[in-house]
């Protein structure tokens, strides 16, 4: 009975509307197991609190989001996204968080002409070259951060810096940003092991060389070393510390405490940003999961924020692929950094601000907004993308 | 390059081995008394680590914490011992890898589930926070010096324990032949289980000292696991008095790997060749290290069993 009503309702529903889709499928793929499960389940809860706040829609149409877990692994990201797009015929691919898996995982999305709307990882080469009409991110290129952090110690009059990076292409490509806008001398410049544990060695070497500042890039467990030995050897006192935002997340401060305390850092986002998206996003997820959000949850947001636009502004009618681009290219919605919009290359132009990891009144450590590097920033790969 | 940064330099160097050397003990024991390849070792490692982590939060003593977490591991070690491993000792080693790589995947979820995704605070107790002044120009921190002491005293303690305890001798008894041991009245299968249960209160005692220094969460006892068994192969597999040797030389070359190749190698190559070589070449120092040990002594440099 139940399934007779149910197939009589769908052929009424696809009679009623011959081009519209009766529903929104998203195949979400993120990091949701291992060390790095900490990034892909702050995205997650992101997303699920946006479609709670959609009513479980997406642009009208019930949405369902088959959630899978890569495993950090590239092997396995590009399984889920080929059976996604084959099998289950997502209409949108989001989730992934490492810029690895995203490439193993993208060809797939963008090969079948499937939008895949990035809520973490901006490759540098899909924002230039390889921009593609299917690809979106709507977090931020993968060295805005470092050129918000080189362009507040440029601006601060640092003329001696010291970097510290891991040793691979990621790396560099952070400290290229940075040096994009920071044009002192540097005091020293150190590319350490992926996964090193110790930092005894490059801190004694920091201390040695007397620079004005430090600027580091240490992504995940690396960066919570690096900054529980910086605070033992009490490099804080002589030392001003600039980072990115992703070493301060508001997951990180919490798990860390006290040696992140005065850290000045970077990022597109915080929790204090005073528009009315952005209030009810942090009170409602604190609600809803017992913690305060970070970065990652709040691109999780955004990202099923742009879907649900895009597919309203489409009226559903999401066959019509360039149609949907548009929309999705206006993005016609309330973003919890405040104003947004995205280049010709699917990539943000949008503010930075500078944070300093600071009590908060109930005891908490948070980051506070102190300072606007950059207003509406562009990335630096915009004019070689042809699109 | 001054002197004080060099002595400096040493004392990281002498600082990180004796952290290696925590954990590298008891896998060593494990591995060359019981032969047991056990990859779960780095588990055991990051079970004490949160365990320390928990009680240190809910007593606010680290002490406690301490002789709390490592008793719990050392049970829970007992446990797994008695429940998984015992079977395996008479499996080849391809076995034991594949149930111990099981039992990693199997423990890191449970903490996931248990304690959620995100690391763990666990920071240096009020006391040992500061740092000290060794040398006018050189003040180093605290806690590093008390890694260095529990260390040394871990290092003496086992070799006591090993060589001049009627423990010791049935343990070296069991080893060199299980059958003999056996005969001659011996309870090997609860010796194991206190061999064992030694070794996951070894790791629960790492987990503890390098909790403050480093992000506990899931999966850091992988990290780890690698260079604990470079040291166990470089010291020869069994030998506590190996492990530590093997853990001071991979802590002295790898830091002054780290501090010194880079900016030699700029004194003599072009600076776009040394930036690229210096760090890659810094990262494998060890495993250089590894290769020339094996090569010169393929049963490391203190082989056990002669």
């Amino acid at each position: 009975m139940n399934k007779k009503l149910l197939c009589l309702a769908l052929a009424w529903a696809c009679m009623a509307s011959a081009l519209a889709a009766d529903k929104i499928k998203v195949g979400f793929i993120s990091t949701l197991s291992g060390p790095g499960g900490v990034l892909g389940v702050a995205i997650r809860d992101g997303f699920n609190l946006a479609l709670e706040h959609t009513g479980g829609k997406l642009g009208g149409l019930p949405a369902e989001v088959i959630i899978e877990d890569d495993q950090q692994k590239p092997d396995v990201a590009k399984q889920l996204a080929d059976k996604l797009v084959k099998r289950d015929k997502v209409d949108f691919g989001t989730g992934i968080v490492f810029q690895n898996l995203l490439q193993a995982a993208e060809p797939a999305f963008l090969g079948s002409e499937t939008f895949y709307i990035s809520p973490n990882t901006g490759p540098s080469d899909l924002a230039g070259a390889n921009c593609n009409p299917y690809f979106f991110a709507v977090s931020w290129v993968s060295d805005g951060y470092s050129e918000a952090t080189g362009k507040n110690m440029q601006d601060k009059g640092y003329k001696n810096v010291f970097v510290i990076a891991p040793n691979y292409p990621g790396g560099k490509d952070v400290v290229n940003g940075f040096k994009r806008y920071y044009k002192g001398a540097y005091a020293g410049e150190v590319y350490t092991k992926l996964g090193q544990l110790d930092y005894a060695v490059e801190i004694s070497q920091i201390r040695a060389a007397k620079p004005d500042a430090v600027f580091f890039f240490l992504p995940g467990g690396m960066g919570v070393n690096f900054l529980k030995q910086w605070h033992q050897a009490a490099m804080g006192r002589e030392f001003p510390l600039f980072g990115t935002g992703w070493s301060f997340d508001q997951d990180t401060l919490a798990a860390v405490g006290e040696p992140t305390l005065g850290a000045l850092n970077a990022a597109h986002w915080n929790l204090d940003l005073d528009n009315a998206a952005n209030k009810k996003f942090v009170a409602d997820f604190e609600k809803k999961y017992g913690r305060l959000p970070n970065e990652y949850a709040s691109q999780g947001y955004d990202a099923a924020m742009l879907i649900d636009a895009a597919v309203r502004d489409v009226k559903g009618k999401i066959e019509d692929k360039t149609a949907l681009r548009r929309a999705l290219e206006a993005a016609n919605f309330k973003s919890v950094r405040g104003a947004f919009k995205f280049n010709r290359n699917h990539f943000p132009v949008q503010n930075y601000y500078l944070r300093q990891v600071v009590k908060d009144d109930k005891g908490r450590f948070v980051n506070k907004t102190v300072a606007t590097i950059f207003t509406n920033h562009p990335d630096a790969y915009v004019a070689a993308c042809k699109m | 390059m001054t002197w004080l940064l060099f002595l400096e330099q040493c004392l990281n160097g002498l600082q990180f081995g004796l952290m290696l050397f925590l954990l590298a003990a008891g896998l060593t024991l494990i591995f060359g008394i019981m032969d047991l390849i056990n990859l779960a070792h780095g588990s055991l490692y990051m079970v004490g680590a949160y365990l320390v982590a928990s009680i240190s939060q809910a007593t606010g003593s680290f002490t406690l914490a301490i002789v709390l977490g490592v008793a719990a591991t050392a049970a829970i070690g007992m446990a797994l011992e008695v429940a998984v491993l015992r079977g395996l000792y008479r499996r080849d080693h391809l076995s034991q890898v594949l149930a111990t790589f099981a039992l990693i995947i199997i423990i890191n979820e449970t903490t996931r589930v248990i304690w959620g995704v995100q690391p763990l605070p666990l920071n240096v107790p009020g006391a040992l926070s500061g740092s000290v002044r060794l040398f006018p120009g050189i003040d180093y921190p605290a806690f590093r010096l008390v890694i260095i002491a529990v260390g040394l005293a871990v290092a003496l303690s086992l070799y006591f324990l090993v060589a001049r305890t009627r423990l010791g001798m049935l343990v070296r008894a069991g080893a060199s032949n299980r059958e003999m041991a056996m005969v001659m009245g011996t309870d090997i299968r609860w010796l194991f289980t206190a061999v064992f249960g030694v070794g996951a209160g070894l790791c629960a005692l790492a987990g503890a000292m390098l909790g403050p220094l480093l992000a506990v969460q899931v999966g850091m006892g992988e990290n780890i696991l690698i260079l604990a068994f470079v040291t166990v192969v470089i010291g020869g597999i069994g030998s506590i008095r190996g492990a530590f040797v093997g853990a001071l030389l991979i802590g002295i070359v790898d830091t002054f790997g780290r501090a010194f190749i880079p900016t030699g190698l700029r004194a003599v190559l072009s600076p776009s060749v040394a930036d690229v070589a210096g760090p890659s070449l810094a990262s494998i120092s060890i495993y250089l290290l590894m290769v020339g040990v094996l090569f010169w002594k393929p049963q490391g440099l203190f082989p056990a069993r002669g």
